[in-house]
Protein backbone atom coordinates (compact mmCIF):
# COMPACT_ATOMS: atom_id res chain seq x y z
CA UNK A 1 0.00 0.00 0.00
CA UNK A 2 1.29 3.73 -0.75
CA UNK A 3 2.64 5.56 2.60
CA UNK A 4 -0.54 8.40 1.46
CA UNK A 5 -3.04 5.90 2.88
CA UNK A 6 -1.59 5.85 6.15
CA UNK A 7 -2.74 9.73 6.24
CA UNK A 8 -5.96 9.47 4.42
CA UNK A 9 -6.80 6.96 7.57
CA UNK A 10 -6.07 8.84 10.21
CA UNK A 11 -8.29 11.72 8.96
CA UNK A 12 -11.17 9.11 8.41
CA UNK A 13 -10.54 7.98 11.73
CA UNK A 14 -10.10 11.42 13.59
CA UNK A 15 -10.42 14.36 11.01
CA UNK A 16 -10.79 16.55 14.09
CA UNK A 17 -7.77 15.45 16.22
CA UNK A 18 -4.94 18.18 16.06
CA UNK A 19 -1.85 16.81 14.07
CA UNK A 20 0.46 19.40 13.80
CA UNK A 21 0.54 22.89 14.73
CA UNK A 22 -3.02 24.51 13.64
CA UNK A 23 -3.58 22.07 11.50
CA UNK A 24 -5.82 18.86 12.35
CA UNK A 25 -5.77 15.23 10.31
CA UNK A 26 -8.39 15.84 7.62
CA UNK A 27 -6.63 19.77 7.21
CA UNK A 28 -3.31 17.98 7.01
CA UNK A 29 -4.84 14.87 4.56
CA UNK A 30 -6.49 18.01 2.66
CA UNK A 31 -3.63 20.14 2.24
CA UNK A 32 -1.56 16.70 1.01
CA UNK A 33 -4.35 15.98 -1.27
CA UNK A 34 -4.22 19.29 -2.75
CA UNK A 35 -0.50 19.34 -3.43
CA UNK A 36 -0.57 15.78 -5.08
CA UNK A 37 -2.87 17.51 -7.41
CA UNK A 38 -0.24 20.30 -7.91
CA UNK A 39 2.21 17.96 -8.33
CA UNK A 40 0.52 15.66 -10.36
CA UNK A 41 0.62 18.90 -13.04
CA UNK A 42 4.52 19.97 -13.03
CA UNK A 43 6.68 18.07 -15.53
CA UNK A 44 7.89 14.76 -14.42
CA UNK A 45 10.74 13.72 -11.97
CA UNK A 46 11.60 13.59 -8.04
CA UNK A 47 10.19 15.73 -5.36
CA UNK A 48 13.09 17.09 -3.77
CA UNK A 49 12.46 18.76 -0.54
CA UNK A 50 15.72 21.52 0.75
CA UNK A 51 13.96 22.30 4.37
CA UNK A 52 13.61 22.34 8.26
CA UNK A 53 11.31 20.98 9.56
CA UNK A 54 8.31 22.40 9.13
CA UNK A 55 4.49 22.18 8.12
CA UNK A 56 6.25 22.09 4.73
CA UNK A 57 7.92 18.59 5.50
CA UNK A 58 4.63 16.11 6.23
CA UNK A 59 2.72 17.68 3.21
CA UNK A 60 5.64 17.27 1.09
CA UNK A 61 6.57 13.92 1.54
CA UNK A 62 2.78 12.51 1.77
CA UNK A 63 1.77 15.01 -1.47
CA UNK A 64 5.09 13.26 -3.33
CA UNK A 65 3.58 10.00 -2.20
CA UNK A 66 -0.07 9.99 -3.31
CA UNK A 67 1.77 11.68 -6.57
CA UNK A 68 3.80 8.79 -7.24
CA UNK A 69 6.30 10.67 -6.95
CA UNK A 70 9.92 9.79 -5.15
CA UNK A 71 10.36 12.33 -2.13
CA UNK A 72 13.75 13.12 -1.69
CA UNK A 73 14.67 14.94 1.45
CA UNK A 74 18.48 16.60 1.44
CA UNK A 75 20.91 17.45 4.16
CA UNK A 76 20.53 21.42 3.97
CA UNK A 77 23.77 21.65 6.59
CA UNK A 78 26.28 20.58 3.21
CA UNK A 79 28.22 22.79 1.72
CA UNK A 80 27.06 24.82 -1.61
CA UNK A 81 29.45 22.19 -3.72
CA UNK A 82 28.19 18.94 -1.78
CA UNK A 83 24.69 20.14 -1.93
CA UNK A 84 24.82 20.94 -5.53
CA UNK A 85 26.52 18.02 -6.61
CA UNK A 86 23.80 16.03 -4.36
CA UNK A 87 20.67 18.03 -6.38
CA UNK A 88 22.19 17.42 -9.85
CA UNK A 89 21.69 13.07 -8.80
CA UNK A 90 18.16 13.95 -8.24
CA UNK A 91 17.37 15.98 -11.59
CA UNK A 92 14.52 15.92 -13.24
CA UNK A 93 13.61 17.24 -9.97
CA UNK A 94 10.77 19.76 -8.25
CA UNK A 95 12.60 21.49 -5.43
CA UNK A 96 10.36 22.19 -2.59
CA UNK A 97 13.47 24.50 -0.74
CA UNK A 98 12.96 27.06 2.09
CA UNK A 99 13.47 30.62 1.02
CA UNK A 100 16.61 31.50 2.19
CA UNK A 101 17.82 28.03 1.05
CA UNK A 102 16.21 27.83 -2.51
CA UNK A 103 19.07 30.10 -4.29
CA UNK A 104 21.43 27.50 -3.55
CA UNK A 105 20.48 25.03 -5.91
CA UNK A 106 17.61 26.98 -8.03
CA UNK A 107 19.80 27.95 -10.98
CA UNK A 108 20.48 24.20 -12.07
CA UNK A 109 19.70 22.45 -15.05
CA UNK A 110 16.33 20.32 -14.26
CA UNK A 111 15.29 21.68 -10.88
CA UNK A 112 11.69 23.38 -11.12
CA UNK A 113 12.23 25.28 -7.81
CA UNK A 114 9.54 26.49 -5.49
CA UNK A 115 9.37 28.08 -1.88
CA UNK A 116 8.26 26.15 0.38
CA UNK A 117 5.79 29.22 1.64
CA UNK A 118 4.65 28.94 -2.12
CA UNK A 119 3.94 25.48 -1.67
CA UNK A 120 2.48 25.48 1.44
CA UNK A 121 0.08 28.31 0.09
CA UNK A 122 -0.85 26.38 -3.26
CA UNK A 123 -1.43 23.35 -0.27
CA UNK A 124 -4.14 25.48 1.15
CA UNK A 125 -6.35 26.12 -1.62
CA UNK A 126 -6.82 23.26 -2.94
CA UNK A 127 -10.34 22.26 -1.26
CA UNK A 128 -10.70 19.10 0.03
CA UNK A 129 -10.64 15.88 -2.11
CA UNK A 130 -9.35 12.45 -0.17
CA UNK A 131 -5.69 11.19 -1.15
CA UNK A 132 -5.77 9.28 -3.75
CA UNK A 133 -3.34 7.51 -5.41
CA UNK A 134 -2.78 5.36 -8.86
CA UNK A 135 0.91 4.46 -7.70
CA UNK A 136 1.99 1.35 -7.05
CA UNK A 137 3.35 -0.22 -3.68
CA UNK A 138 6.67 -1.17 -5.74
CA UNK A 139 7.25 2.30 -6.19
CA UNK A 140 9.80 3.87 -4.56
CA UNK A 141 8.55 6.58 -1.72
CA UNK A 142 12.03 7.46 -0.69
CA UNK A 143 15.63 8.37 -1.68
CA UNK A 144 17.78 9.48 1.37
CA UNK A 145 21.11 10.12 0.91
CA UNK A 146 23.02 8.36 3.62
CA UNK A 147 25.19 10.57 5.52
CA UNK A 148 28.20 8.89 4.05
CA UNK A 149 31.43 9.18 6.88
CA UNK A 150 33.57 8.58 3.97
CA UNK A 151 32.96 8.60 0.23
CA UNK A 152 30.51 9.60 -1.99
CA UNK A 153 26.88 9.11 -0.35
CA UNK A 154 24.63 6.42 -1.67
CA UNK A 155 20.62 7.38 -2.42
CA UNK A 156 19.32 4.36 -0.12
CA UNK A 157 15.86 3.21 -1.66
CA UNK A 158 12.76 2.87 0.43
CA UNK A 159 9.47 1.77 -1.35
CA UNK A 160 5.98 2.11 -0.60
CA UNK A 161 5.82 -1.29 0.77
CA UNK A 162 8.64 -1.12 2.58
CA UNK A 163 7.93 2.10 5.15
CA UNK A 164 4.17 0.66 4.56
CA UNK A 165 4.93 -2.50 6.16
CA UNK A 166 6.97 -1.03 8.96
CA UNK A 167 4.09 1.65 10.47
CA UNK A 168 1.40 -1.15 10.12
CA UNK A 169 3.10 -3.81 11.80
CA UNK A 170 4.69 -1.77 14.49
CA UNK A 171 2.30 0.78 15.38
CA UNK A 172 -1.63 0.81 15.82
CA UNK A 173 -3.99 2.49 14.10
CA UNK A 174 -5.24 5.61 15.85
CA UNK A 175 -3.98 3.88 19.02
CA UNK A 176 -2.66 7.31 20.55
CA UNK A 177 -4.17 8.81 23.90
CA UNK A 178 -5.92 12.10 22.28
CA UNK A 179 -3.55 14.53 24.41
CA UNK A 180 0.07 12.97 22.76
CA UNK A 181 2.31 14.60 21.29
CA UNK A 182 5.89 13.86 20.07
CA UNK A 183 8.37 16.34 19.79
CA UNK A 184 10.58 15.88 16.73
CA UNK A 185 14.13 17.38 16.48
CA UNK A 186 15.85 14.85 13.77
CA UNK A 187 15.78 16.96 10.35
CA UNK A 188 13.63 15.84 7.74
CA UNK A 189 16.40 13.71 5.78
CA UNK A 190 16.97 11.40 8.67
CA UNK A 191 15.35 8.36 8.25
CA UNK A 192 13.82 9.00 11.98
CA UNK A 193 12.37 12.43 10.59
CA UNK A 194 10.48 10.63 7.54
CA UNK A 195 9.30 7.51 10.20
CA UNK A 196 7.89 10.08 12.92
CA UNK A 197 5.90 11.89 10.55
CA UNK A 198 4.57 8.47 9.44
CA UNK A 199 4.17 6.49 12.62
CA UNK A 200 2.81 9.27 14.72
CA UNK A 201 0.14 10.97 11.87
CA UNK A 202 -1.25 6.49 11.38
CA UNK A 203 -0.96 6.57 15.68
CA UNK A 204 -3.27 9.85 16.15
CA UNK A 205 -0.43 11.79 17.71
CA UNK A 206 0.39 15.34 17.55
CA UNK A 207 3.85 16.63 15.46
CA UNK A 208 5.88 19.02 17.77
CA UNK A 209 8.49 20.25 15.32
CA UNK A 210 11.57 21.42 16.27
CA UNK A 211 13.41 22.82 13.14
CA UNK A 212 16.86 23.24 14.83
CA UNK A 213 18.46 21.55 17.76
CA UNK A 214 19.63 23.08 21.09
CA UNK A 215 19.23 21.87 24.33
CA UNK A 216 17.39 25.44 25.62
CA UNK A 217 14.56 25.24 22.49
CA UNK A 218 14.25 21.67 23.16
CA UNK A 219 13.56 21.72 26.61
CA UNK A 220 11.50 25.22 26.28
CA UNK A 221 9.50 23.83 23.62
CA UNK A 222 8.84 20.59 24.97
CA UNK A 223 7.40 22.55 28.39
CA UNK A 224 5.84 24.69 26.20
CA UNK A 225 3.39 22.44 24.30
CA UNK A 226 3.41 19.92 26.84
CA UNK A 227 4.83 17.04 25.25
CA UNK A 228 4.64 13.43 25.81
CA UNK A 229 7.06 11.62 23.54
CA UNK A 230 10.29 12.06 21.98
CA UNK A 231 13.29 10.66 20.19
CA UNK A 232 16.73 11.57 20.51
CA UNK A 233 20.16 11.00 19.26
CA UNK A 234 23.26 10.42 21.69
CA UNK A 235 24.34 13.20 21.34
CA UNK A 236 21.07 15.44 22.41
CA UNK A 237 20.33 13.75 25.53
CA UNK A 238 23.57 14.33 27.27
CA UNK A 239 23.14 18.36 26.60
CA UNK A 240 19.41 18.05 27.64
CA UNK A 241 19.90 16.92 30.84
CA UNK A 242 22.72 19.77 31.69
CA UNK A 243 19.91 22.00 30.67
CA UNK A 244 17.30 20.65 32.88
CA UNK A 245 19.66 20.54 35.62
CA UNK A 246 20.95 23.98 35.11
CA UNK A 247 17.35 25.80 34.57
CA UNK A 248 14.96 23.57 36.86
CA UNK A 249 12.10 21.92 34.46
CA UNK A 250 11.30 18.91 34.82
CA UNK A 251 9.22 17.95 32.41
CA UNK A 252 5.65 16.89 33.85
CA UNK A 253 3.88 16.02 31.04
CA UNK A 254 6.96 14.05 29.11
CA UNK A 255 5.80 9.98 29.66
CA UNK A 256 8.15 8.37 26.87
CA UNK A 257 12.11 9.21 25.64
CA UNK A 258 13.34 7.13 22.89
CA UNK A 259 16.88 7.20 22.05
CA UNK A 260 18.74 5.47 19.00
CA UNK A 261 21.16 6.71 15.93
CA UNK A 262 24.26 5.78 17.36
CA UNK A 263 25.82 4.27 20.85
CA UNK A 264 24.77 5.87 23.83
CA UNK A 265 26.98 5.66 26.85
CA UNK A 266 25.28 3.90 29.89
CA UNK A 267 26.45 6.47 32.41
CA UNK A 268 24.41 9.07 30.14
CA UNK A 269 21.39 6.69 30.34
CA UNK A 270 21.37 6.12 34.21
CA UNK A 271 21.39 9.83 34.70
CA UNK A 272 18.36 10.17 32.55
CA UNK A 273 16.56 7.69 34.15
CA UNK A 274 17.21 9.25 37.46
CA UNK A 275 16.63 12.55 36.94
CA UNK A 276 13.65 11.49 34.65
CA UNK A 277 11.57 9.05 36.96
CA UNK A 278 8.11 9.45 35.68
CA UNK A 279 9.34 8.76 32.16
CA UNK A 280 9.23 5.67 29.90
CA UNK A 281 13.10 4.89 28.55
CA UNK A 282 13.60 2.96 24.89
CA UNK A 283 16.56 2.09 23.13
CA UNK A 284 16.04 1.76 19.67
CA UNK A 285 18.61 0.84 16.88
CA UNK A 286 17.65 0.87 12.93
CA UNK A 287 18.86 1.55 9.93
CA UNK A 288 18.29 4.02 6.97
CA UNK A 289 17.73 0.76 5.11
CA UNK A 290 15.60 -1.21 7.49
CA UNK A 291 13.18 2.14 6.82
CA UNK A 292 13.95 2.88 10.55
CA UNK A 293 14.09 0.54 13.76
CA UNK A 294 14.53 -3.20 13.78
CA UNK A 295 15.25 -3.97 17.46
CA UNK A 296 13.98 -1.87 20.99
CA UNK A 297 14.55 -2.18 24.54
CA UNK A 298 11.80 -1.33 25.74
CA UNK A 299 10.76 0.63 29.32
CA UNK A 300 10.21 -2.87 31.10
CA UNK A 301 14.13 -3.29 30.20
CA UNK A 302 14.98 -0.05 31.92
CA UNK A 303 13.21 0.18 35.09
CA UNK A 304 14.75 -3.85 35.82
CA UNK A 305 18.33 -2.22 35.27
CA UNK A 306 17.52 0.84 36.94
CA UNK A 307 16.42 -1.27 40.23
CA UNK A 308 19.69 -4.11 39.93
CA UNK A 309 20.52 -7.30 38.64
CA UNK A 310 23.69 -7.69 37.13
CA UNK A 311 22.33 -8.82 33.59
CA UNK A 312 19.91 -6.67 33.67
CA UNK A 313 21.89 -3.86 34.45
CA UNK A 314 24.36 -5.07 31.29
CA UNK A 315 21.48 -4.94 29.09
CA UNK A 316 21.00 -1.10 29.24
CA UNK A 317 24.00 -1.44 27.31
CA UNK A 318 21.97 -3.25 24.55
CA UNK A 319 19.61 -1.99 21.74
CA UNK A 320 16.96 -4.87 22.73
CA UNK A 321 14.97 -7.12 21.26
CA UNK A 322 14.31 -7.94 17.43
CA UNK A 323 10.68 -6.63 16.93
CA UNK A 324 8.38 -9.31 16.17
CA UNK A 325 8.06 -8.79 12.34
CA UNK A 326 11.60 -8.58 11.68
CA UNK A 327 14.65 -11.84 12.07
CA UNK A 328 18.19 -10.78 13.36
CA UNK A 329 20.96 -13.60 12.95
CA UNK A 330 24.70 -12.80 13.70
CA UNK A 331 27.01 -14.53 11.25
CA UNK A 332 30.61 -15.42 11.19
CA UNK A 333 32.87 -14.63 8.39
CA UNK A 334 32.24 -17.54 6.75
CA UNK A 335 28.32 -16.45 6.88
CA UNK A 336 27.20 -19.04 8.96
CA UNK A 337 25.37 -17.75 11.97
CA UNK A 338 27.22 -18.07 15.35
CA UNK A 339 26.11 -19.29 18.87
CA UNK A 340 24.77 -16.44 21.51
CA UNK A 341 27.50 -14.40 22.84
CA UNK A 342 30.03 -14.80 19.45
CA UNK A 343 30.16 -11.47 17.85
CA UNK A 344 29.39 -11.28 14.30
CA UNK A 345 28.03 -9.26 11.57
CA UNK A 346 24.32 -8.27 12.21
CA UNK A 347 21.97 -9.50 9.27
CA UNK A 348 18.53 -8.63 8.78
CA UNK A 349 15.39 -9.56 7.12
CA UNK A 350 11.90 -8.33 6.79
CA UNK A 351 9.36 -6.84 4.51
CA UNK A 352 10.25 -3.14 6.05
CA UNK A 353 14.07 -3.84 4.74
CA UNK A 354 15.12 -2.54 1.43
CA UNK A 355 19.02 -3.19 1.24
CA UNK A 356 18.82 -1.14 -1.87
CA UNK A 357 20.45 1.88 -3.54
CA UNK A 358 20.79 3.77 -6.43
CA UNK A 359 22.73 0.95 -9.00
CA UNK A 360 23.12 -1.63 -6.79
CA UNK A 361 21.42 -4.10 -4.40
CA UNK A 362 23.02 -5.03 -1.25
CA UNK A 363 20.11 -7.23 -0.16
CA UNK A 364 20.31 -11.06 -0.68
CA UNK A 365 17.69 -13.33 -2.64
CA UNK A 366 16.68 -14.53 0.13
CA UNK A 367 15.78 -11.47 1.73
CA UNK A 368 18.57 -10.86 4.29
CA UNK A 369 20.51 -7.77 4.79
CA UNK A 370 23.87 -7.61 6.14
CA UNK A 371 24.49 -4.23 8.07
CA UNK A 372 28.30 -4.03 7.97
CA UNK A 373 27.30 -3.55 12.00
CA UNK A 374 29.23 -5.41 14.31
CA UNK A 375 27.59 -7.19 17.01
CA UNK A 376 26.12 -10.01 19.12
CA UNK A 377 22.90 -11.62 20.55
CA UNK A 378 22.94 -12.55 24.29
CA UNK A 379 21.20 -15.88 25.56
CA UNK A 380 18.13 -14.10 25.80
CA UNK A 381 18.04 -12.30 22.90
CA UNK A 382 19.17 -9.27 23.60
CA UNK A 383 21.04 -7.31 20.57
CA UNK A 384 24.79 -5.44 21.39
CA UNK A 385 25.87 -3.42 19.21
CA UNK A 386 29.83 -3.27 18.61
CA UNK A 387 29.82 -0.87 16.05
CA UNK A 388 30.35 -0.56 12.49
CA UNK A 389 32.42 -3.83 10.87
CA UNK A 390 34.88 -1.42 9.74
CA UNK A 391 35.49 -0.03 13.07
CA UNK A 392 36.66 -3.59 14.41
CA UNK A 393 39.94 -3.24 15.44
CA UNK A 394 42.02 -6.73 14.21
CA UNK A 395 45.18 -7.31 16.41
CA UNK A 396 47.45 -9.98 16.33
CA UNK A 397 44.73 -12.25 14.87
CA UNK A 398 41.65 -11.13 17.65
CA UNK A 399 38.74 -9.22 17.26
CA UNK A 400 38.34 -6.48 19.31
CA UNK A 401 35.62 -3.73 19.15
CA UNK A 402 36.22 -0.03 20.19
CA UNK A 403 32.87 0.12 21.88
CA UNK A 404 33.66 -1.62 25.04
CA UNK A 405 36.82 -0.18 25.64
CA UNK A 406 35.11 3.15 25.21
CA UNK A 407 32.84 2.35 27.46
CA UNK A 408 35.47 1.53 30.08
CA UNK A 409 36.88 5.00 29.92
CA UNK A 410 34.21 7.11 29.56
CA UNK A 411 33.83 5.47 33.16
CA UNK A 412 36.54 7.17 34.50
CA UNK A 413 35.71 9.96 36.89
CA UNK A 414 37.75 12.64 34.66
CA UNK A 415 37.08 11.42 30.94
CA UNK A 416 34.46 13.06 29.12
CA UNK A 417 34.10 11.19 26.05
CA UNK A 418 36.31 8.61 24.26
CA UNK A 419 37.07 7.51 21.06
CA UNK A 420 38.82 3.55 19.86
CA UNK A 421 39.94 2.84 16.77
CA UNK A 422 42.65 0.55 15.18
CA UNK A 423 45.99 2.09 13.90
CA UNK A 424 48.45 -0.07 11.90
CA UNK A 425 51.14 -1.55 13.83
CA UNK A 426 53.91 -3.62 12.60
CA UNK A 427 53.83 -6.04 15.63
CA UNK A 428 50.36 -6.83 15.25
CA UNK A 429 48.90 -5.60 12.36
CA UNK A 430 46.74 -3.30 14.05
CA UNK A 431 46.80 -1.52 17.71
CA UNK A 432 44.51 -0.17 19.98
CA UNK A 433 44.48 3.75 19.85
CA UNK A 434 42.34 6.15 21.82
CA UNK A 435 41.74 9.62 21.77
CA UNK A 436 39.86 11.00 24.90
CA UNK A 437 38.64 14.37 25.69
CA UNK A 438 39.27 14.97 29.65
CA UNK A 439 38.49 17.50 32.37
CA UNK A 440 40.31 16.96 35.31
CA UNK A 441 43.86 15.27 36.38
CA UNK A 442 45.18 12.12 34.47
CA UNK A 443 47.59 10.65 32.00
CA UNK A 444 47.88 8.29 29.89
CA UNK A 445 49.03 5.40 32.21
CA UNK A 446 46.38 5.73 34.94
CA UNK A 447 43.62 5.62 31.96
CA UNK A 448 45.59 2.31 30.45
CA UNK A 449 45.79 0.86 34.26
CA UNK A 450 42.11 2.15 34.73
CA UNK A 451 41.08 -0.07 31.80
CA UNK A 452 43.50 -2.61 32.83
CA UNK A 453 41.18 -3.24 35.46
CA UNK A 454 38.14 -3.35 33.83
CA UNK A 455 38.81 -5.53 30.27
CA UNK A 456 41.74 -7.92 29.52
CA UNK A 457 45.07 -6.87 28.50
CA UNK A 458 44.72 -7.08 25.16
CA UNK A 459 42.22 -4.33 24.91
CA UNK A 460 44.17 -1.81 26.84
CA UNK A 461 45.08 1.26 24.37
CA UNK A 462 48.54 1.03 23.62
CA UNK A 463 48.34 4.98 22.11
CA UNK A 464 45.85 7.52 24.19
CA UNK A 465 45.78 10.76 22.37
CA UNK A 466 44.11 13.69 24.42
CA UNK A 467 41.83 16.49 22.56
CA UNK A 468 39.73 18.77 23.30
CA UNK A 469 36.71 17.24 21.54
CA UNK A 470 35.64 14.20 19.06
CA UNK A 471 34.27 14.19 15.70
CA UNK A 472 30.89 13.20 15.19
CA UNK A 473 28.31 13.50 12.48
CA UNK A 474 25.33 15.99 13.12
CA UNK A 475 23.41 13.50 13.99
CA UNK A 476 25.20 11.90 16.62
CA UNK A 477 27.54 9.11 15.35
CA UNK A 478 31.27 9.00 16.57
CA UNK A 479 33.55 9.29 13.52
CA UNK A 480 35.94 6.58 13.84
CA UNK A 481 37.47 6.84 10.85
CA UNK A 482 38.40 10.11 10.75
CA UNK A 483 40.28 9.87 13.76
CA UNK A 484 41.94 6.99 12.23
CA UNK A 485 43.15 8.55 9.15
CA UNK A 486 44.17 11.32 10.92
CA UNK A 487 46.35 9.24 13.27
CA UNK A 488 47.52 6.96 10.42
CA UNK A 489 48.98 10.04 8.66
CA UNK A 490 51.20 11.25 11.63
CA UNK B 1 -7.93 -13.66 -6.77
CA UNK B 2 -3.68 -12.78 -5.96
CA UNK B 3 -3.79 -11.21 -2.56
CA UNK B 4 -0.04 -9.87 -2.47
CA UNK B 5 0.88 -8.08 0.15
CA UNK B 6 0.11 -4.24 -0.24
CA UNK B 7 -2.42 -5.37 -2.70
CA UNK B 8 -5.84 -3.78 -2.11
CA UNK B 9 -8.94 -4.71 -2.61
CA UNK B 10 -12.78 -3.48 -1.70
CA UNK B 11 -16.21 -4.91 -0.74
CA UNK B 12 -18.56 -5.72 -3.51
CA UNK B 13 -21.34 -5.08 -1.27
CA UNK B 14 -20.43 -2.10 1.14
CA UNK B 15 -17.97 0.22 1.58
CA UNK B 16 -14.87 -1.68 3.28
CA UNK B 17 -11.66 -1.22 1.81
CA UNK B 18 -8.52 -3.70 2.49
CA UNK B 19 -4.81 -3.97 2.28
CA UNK B 20 -3.19 -7.42 2.05
CA UNK B 21 -0.59 -7.31 5.00
CA UNK B 22 0.10 -11.03 4.82
CA UNK B 23 -0.57 -13.38 2.11
CA UNK B 24 -2.32 -16.47 2.35
CA UNK B 25 -0.15 -19.32 1.68
CA UNK B 26 -2.55 -21.32 -0.62
CA UNK B 27 -4.89 -19.58 -3.17
CA UNK B 28 -8.04 -18.13 -1.33
CA UNK B 29 -11.34 -16.48 -2.05
CA UNK B 30 -11.06 -13.22 -0.12
CA UNK B 31 -14.93 -11.90 0.94
CA UNK B 32 -16.67 -9.33 2.01
CA UNK B 33 -20.35 -9.40 3.30
CA UNK B 34 -20.94 -12.74 1.87
CA UNK B 35 -19.30 -11.80 -1.50
CA UNK B 36 -16.03 -11.55 -2.98
CA UNK B 37 -13.96 -8.82 -2.94
CA UNK B 38 -13.06 -7.27 -6.13
CA UNK B 39 -10.05 -4.55 -7.25
CA UNK B 40 -9.85 -1.38 -6.05
CA UNK B 41 -10.24 0.67 -8.43
CA UNK B 42 -13.23 -1.93 -9.94
CA UNK B 43 -16.64 -0.65 -9.89
CA UNK B 44 -18.99 -2.30 -7.24
CA UNK B 45 -22.32 -3.78 -8.51
CA UNK B 46 -25.31 -2.16 -7.93
CA UNK B 47 -27.37 -5.21 -7.07
CA UNK B 48 -25.13 -6.17 -4.04
CA UNK B 49 -26.68 -6.61 -0.93
CA UNK B 50 -24.75 -7.77 2.30
CA UNK B 51 -25.62 -11.27 3.66
CA UNK B 52 -27.19 -11.08 7.00
CA UNK B 53 -24.91 -13.91 7.88
CA UNK B 54 -21.74 -11.46 7.27
CA UNK B 55 -23.43 -8.27 8.52
CA UNK B 56 -20.85 -7.48 11.71
CA UNK B 57 -18.85 -5.35 10.14
CA UNK B 58 -15.06 -4.31 9.55
CA UNK B 59 -13.11 -1.68 11.82
CA UNK B 60 -10.85 1.07 10.34
CA UNK B 61 -7.18 0.17 10.82
CA UNK B 62 -8.23 -3.05 12.29
CA UNK B 63 -6.50 -5.76 11.59
CA UNK B 64 -8.31 -9.29 10.55
CA UNK B 65 -6.19 -12.52 9.79
CA UNK B 66 -7.25 -16.23 8.67
CA UNK B 67 -5.27 -18.53 10.89
CA UNK B 68 -5.27 -21.32 8.49
CA UNK B 69 -4.33 -20.04 5.51
CA UNK B 70 -1.98 -17.00 7.48
CA UNK B 71 -3.86 -14.14 5.78
CA UNK B 72 -3.88 -10.66 7.06
CA UNK B 73 -5.37 -8.10 5.90
CA UNK B 74 -5.73 -4.45 7.46
CA UNK B 75 -9.09 -2.19 6.78
CA UNK B 76 -8.54 1.21 5.44
CA UNK B 77 -12.05 2.10 4.96
CA UNK B 78 -15.06 0.45 6.95
CA UNK B 79 -18.29 -1.26 6.29
CA UNK B 80 -20.80 -2.72 7.07
CA UNK B 81 -19.88 -6.33 5.95
CA UNK B 82 -17.59 -8.56 7.97
CA UNK B 83 -14.81 -10.72 6.41
CA UNK B 84 -14.36 -14.33 5.48
CA UNK B 85 -11.58 -16.76 3.77
CA UNK B 86 -13.48 -19.91 1.85
CA UNK B 87 -16.41 -19.40 3.95
CA UNK B 88 -14.53 -18.76 7.69
CA UNK B 89 -15.11 -15.66 9.57
CA UNK B 90 -11.79 -13.78 9.89
CA UNK B 91 -10.44 -13.06 13.33
CA UNK B 92 -9.66 -9.52 14.91
CA UNK B 93 -5.82 -9.72 15.29
CA UNK B 94 -4.86 -8.05 18.81
CA UNK B 95 -1.70 -6.53 18.44
CA UNK B 96 1.13 -6.47 20.62
CA UNK B 97 1.59 -3.12 21.69
CA UNK B 98 5.00 -2.06 21.11
CA UNK B 99 6.92 1.14 22.75
CA UNK B 100 7.06 3.64 20.40
CA UNK B 101 10.50 5.04 18.70
CA UNK B 102 10.58 7.03 16.27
Amino acid sequence: MNISLLLQMAADAMPDRAALGSLDYAGLASRAAAAAGWIAGREPGRVVYLGLNSPAFPVALFAAAAAGRPFVPLNYRLPDADLRRLVERTTPCLLIADPDLLPRVADLAGVDGVSSDAFLAFAANGGSGALETEADEDDIALLLFTSGTTGEPKAAILRHRNLAAYVVQTVEFAGSEEDEALLVSVPPYHIAGVSAALTSIYGGRRVVQLPAFSPEAWVALAARERVTHAMVVPTMLGRILDELERGGETLPALRHLSYGGGRMPVAVVERALAMLPHVDFVNAYGLTETSSTIAVLGPEDHRRALAGDAACRRRLGSVGRPLPSVEIEIRGPDGAPVPAGTPGEIHVRGEQVSGEYIGRKVIGDDGWLRTADSGWLDDEGYLFIDGRLDDVIVRGGENISPGEIEDALRAHPAVQDAAVFGLPSEEWGECVAAAVVIEGETDAQALRDWVRGRLRSTKVPEQIHFRPALPYNETGKLLRRALKAEFSRT
Amino acid sequence: MELKTGSRWKSAVCATELAVVRPAKEEVTLECGGRAVIAIGADRPSDGVVAPAHAAGTLLGKRYVDEPSGLEVLCTKPGAGSLAVNGRALTLREAKRLPSSD
